[in-house]
């Protein structure tokens, strides 16, 4: 019934919807890209290839995916839980899943200095044992493991109810053992919707950057991340450094909504 | 002629569904569009209804030009083959709906949706919603719905084909029975011949986006125009080159005129008739009796019996292998 | 699993809302109630209500128009409406400056307003309501739009009655979600407004001014205030999914 529509109102419709997306966000984004590559990819290179520029690169990278694999372990294992057993609480597990979506990144980096640093619960037996967590690479990784708590769980656990669990009974009833089953007929199964939600979190564990600046020591060249790195580029008046680092930030998104698409469509055809 | 549908063309991409395509529906009757998915039998209702537009050819509705009106001006009531129950709104206020739309006032519109309500059987419901409805319950609220503008014509497109075999059954009967009732033109999609031919006052029968033919459910199943519509309104069989209904082929132990030998392959009693698979020269057939006929003869496989076209039309079978004309033999 | 989730999000939580009140109820009241806290709170909670309404409006135009429209190119707003999503929070502030920035080629200089704080916060919500009813608006049946063309109802009346009923718990999840991520931004508010105390101070950028000055109970304070509207608003939209289910 597409032409039934008076035309007026549907381009008129188009026109808002489009202008607004125009106004909000194609034209910064080009805008940030002309300033970017301005003046050719020279600058942009010789930015991003500062010592503290690799270093930013560097612990991003280490940061980013260690949050992500403890993240897939614990999405996988929770949405596993959340889909094929049922048990009391189940249903606030469910919501609480969700919560570090809910909660502002300053107040997730706070909650982990006031449990993990020198003067928080955990802080003492810490400091006897000479780990360090906040100002410290591994509170980074907590910081960002809790913002992308949620991702890969939540494009595994549809996927998972879906496609129901008769496969691994069957696999059980011609003797295969829980590990087996899981390895070998319930993991290739989630494997697209699975690397959708890897893309995801990766994505957003390399973009952290509210949370981070909390737990961060911002020691150039130790515990800066990327993000962190534009912040501290801005505050010199390194516009060209902060400029090619953000691009450079803003393709790694664009490209992981690309390849996370993919996944996207493929899971639901499975499925 | 309540409608009038002359030269009807429809497409979809690089598939025709309808090609030119010419009815009349007559006043008051109740027609069957009927045929296999595909036939353009669905696509025929949404254009009658304004639902989809026709590439070619007009549309007439109670001696009225109505190729070019939306559905809404129409004064059609449709009945959807899912129902398309209003999901948020209870069966009072679906059924209420198009009285509301044109701003009944609420008397007159409690005094219809009522007398609706009773008429479907579903007074008790009428709080409910579609979700806390049987299959059967949610088709006879899309009937009361469809029906409380009072509609010229009423449409159904293959209203009974999501339900259970006995709903539908009695459904069938119950419809034919508000028809009697009510005297609305109905037009109704089905791709079931039995439900056609059970319900209807007249079969267009359709295949390919072409009308078969048009008639009575007798005529269509006695007087088929072509194989086709023969094989699909009813059981068909071969008698030598001829296409012929199994249940009007004879079988006896002595030879007749024109009856051909045959070797007994099967039997199966199904209830009052009995199937018997005959081979006729190495070519299967079969014929359906009745039970006192075949508890009369022998009936083992192997036995010799003779068939005989007793009764009914026959049609010429089409070849099984297509003959090659005789200059491509030179 | 339940471990993991305990040590990285409960028990963090929890210390944020014991360490808020370890001075007592009237200290928690009183950090939260400070000139400076408590216009920022104002000012957040007031932006981020006309935001999360804006999008709401917005939001369910660009998702009509992504389902029910076509026009070449689409397939590329498509993707790229999640880029608010994927984009750091920091560099959705130097996109956002590069071009409404001082220095901008349009002219158009919103740095230290309050205008760049609604701007941030509806570049970052922008995917949110989109994302919860396009799906719902594909999975509708269209029959239902034509069973109400046949009754009479003109496009409008359907899209009022017949479509916009059934989205509308899609849209209210949307929209709490909006809201929820807008009282919390940091990143790209904390570049565009300046920060500027009583002017363009949201809570989550008065809440790090807090930690850095050594005031653990007063950011604790005001994050707890946060947690609560969050929580509010999540078990809210439970609630509603819970009811939206039902109906549909």
């Amino acid at each position: 019934m597409r032409g039934n529509r008076r035309p007026v109102a549907r381009y008129g419709l188009r026109f808002v919807a489009l202008g607004y997306l125009l106004v909000l966000l194609a034209a910064p984004v080009a805008m940030v890209f002309y300033r970017a590559f301005q003046h050719g990819l020279g600058p942009i290179w010789s930015a991003l290839t500062t010592s503290e520029a690799r270093s930013a690169i560097e612990v991003t990278l280490i940061v980013a995916i260690s949050a992500v694999v403890l993240n897939t372990l614990f999405g996988v294992g929770t949405a596993l839980l959340l889909v094929r057993r049922r048990f009391p609480g189940r249903h606030l597990l469910d919501v609480l899943v969700d919560l570090p979506q809910a909660v502002s990144p300053i107040v997730v980096g706070l909650a982990l200095i006031l449990v993990y640093g020198k003067f928080g619960f955990f802080g003492s037996w810490i400091e006897r044992n000479g780990i360090k967590i906040i100002f410290s690479l591994p509170g980074m990784v907590l910081a960002t493991a809790f913002v992308s708590l949620p991702l890969v769980v939540r494009s595994v656990a549809p996927v998972l109810a879906e496609i129901g669990d008769e496969q691994e009974q069957a696999a059980r009833t011609l003797g295969a053992s829980s590990w087996q089953t899981f390895r070998r007929i319930t993991l290739p199964s989630i494997r697209d919707a699975l690397a959708y939600g890897v893309v995801l979190s990766l994505a957003r564990s390399l973009g952290e950057y509210g949370a981070v600046t909390v737990v961060s020591g911002h020691v150039i060249g130790k515990t800066l991340t990327l993000t962190l790195f534009i912040d501290e580029r801005l505050e010199n008046f390194d516009q060209p450094a902060a400029y090619s680092a953000a691009v450079l930030l803003a393709i790694i998104a664009m490209g992981s909504l690309l390849i996370s698409r993919r996944f996207r469509t493929r899971s639901r055809s499975v499925a | 002629m309540s409608i009038s549908i002359r030269h009807v063309t429809k497409r979809f991409a690089q598939f025709t569904a309808l090609d030119d395509v010419s009815v009349d529906i007559p006043t008051g009757s109740l027609t069957a569009l009927l045929g296999p998915s595909g036939s353009g039998k669905s696509t025929l209702l949404r254009v009658i209804a304004g639902l989809d537009t026709a590439d070619a050819g007009t549309v007439s509705i109670e001696g009225n030009d109505a190729t070019h009106l939306p559905p809404q001006r129409r004064e059609v009531g449709f009945v959807f083959q899912h129902y398309a129950p209003f999901k948020h709104m209870t069966v009072y206020d679906n059924i209420a709906f198009g009285l509301t739309v044109r701003k009944a006032g609420k008397a007159e519109t409690k005094s219809k949706v009522n007398e609706l309500l009773e008429l479907v059987h579903l007074e008790k419901f009428q709080t409910r919603y579609p979700d806390q409805l049987s299959g059967g319950q949610r088709q006879r609220m899309a009937l009361a719905r469809a029906l409380a503008v009072e509609p010229r014509v009423l449409l159904l497109d293959e209203p009974f084909g999501a339900l259970d075999a006995q709903v539908r059954k009695e459904l069938r009967t119950w419809l034919r029975r508000l028809h009697d009732d009510m005297n609305v033109t109905t037009v109704i999609v089905t791709h079931d011949q039995e439900e056609a031919m059970e319900v209807a006052d007249e079969i267009v029968v359709l295949y390919d986006g072409r009308v078969q033919q048009v008639g009575h459910p007798n005529d269509v199943y006695e007087h088929p125009a072509n194989d086709w519509v023969m094989s699909f309104l009813g059981p068909v069989t071969h008698f030598g080159s001829l296409l012929v209904r199994p249940h009007d082929l004879d079988l006896a132990h002595e030879i007749s005129d024109g009856a051909l030998p045959a070797t007994v392959v099967r039997v199966t009693r199904l209830g009052f008739q009995t199937v018997v698979d005959l081979d006729v020269q190495g070519a299967p057939i079969y014929a359906q009796l009745a039970r006192e006929a075949t508890d009369r003869l022998t009936l083992e496989p192997g036995t010799l019996v003779y068939v005989s076209h007793a009764r009914g039309e026959v049609l010429p079978a089409a070849p099984a292998i297509p003959v090659p004309a005789a200059d491509s033999l030179l | 699993m339940t471990l993991y989730l305990s040590f990285l999000v409960l028990i963090p939580l929890g210390a944020v809302v014991w360490k808020s009140q370890s001075n007592g109820w009237s200290a928690f009241w009183h950090q939260v109630t400070t000139p400076e806290a408590w216009d920022a709170l104002k000012l957040t909670l007031t932006i981020s209500v006309g935001v999360a309404l804006f999008n709401l409006v917005m939001g369910t135009i660009i998702a009509w128009v992504l389902v029910r429209d076509d026009f070449p190119g689409k397939g590329a707003v498509e993707l790229f409406i999640d880029l608010p999503f994927a984009l750091p929070t920091i560099v959705a502030g130097v996109v956002l400056l590069s071009l409404y920035g001082p220095r901008s080629p349009a002219h158009v200089d919103i740095a230290f307003t309050r205008t760049a704080i609604t701007v941030a916060l509806l570049f970052v919500t922008l995917p949110f309501v989109v994302r919860t009813v396009q799906p719902v608006l594909i999975e509708l049946d269209r029959d239902m739009e034509a069973a109400a063309a046949s009754l009479g109802a003109s496009p409008f009346l359907i899209a009022r009655r017949i479509i916009l009923p059934n989205l509308v718990p899609a849209m209210l999840t949307g929209t709490g979600l909006a809201f929820a991520r807008a009282i919390g931004e940091f990143g790209s508010v904390s570049l565009l407004s300046g920060n500027l105390p009583f002017r363009t101070e949201v809570s989550a950028v008065n809440i790090y001014n807090q930690i850095q000055s050594d005031n653990p109970v007063g950011a604790a304070a005001q994050s707890t205030i946060l947690l609560v509207i969050a929580f509010i608003v999540l078990f809210a939209l439970d609630r509603l999914k819970r009811w939206g289910v039902h109906r549909g």
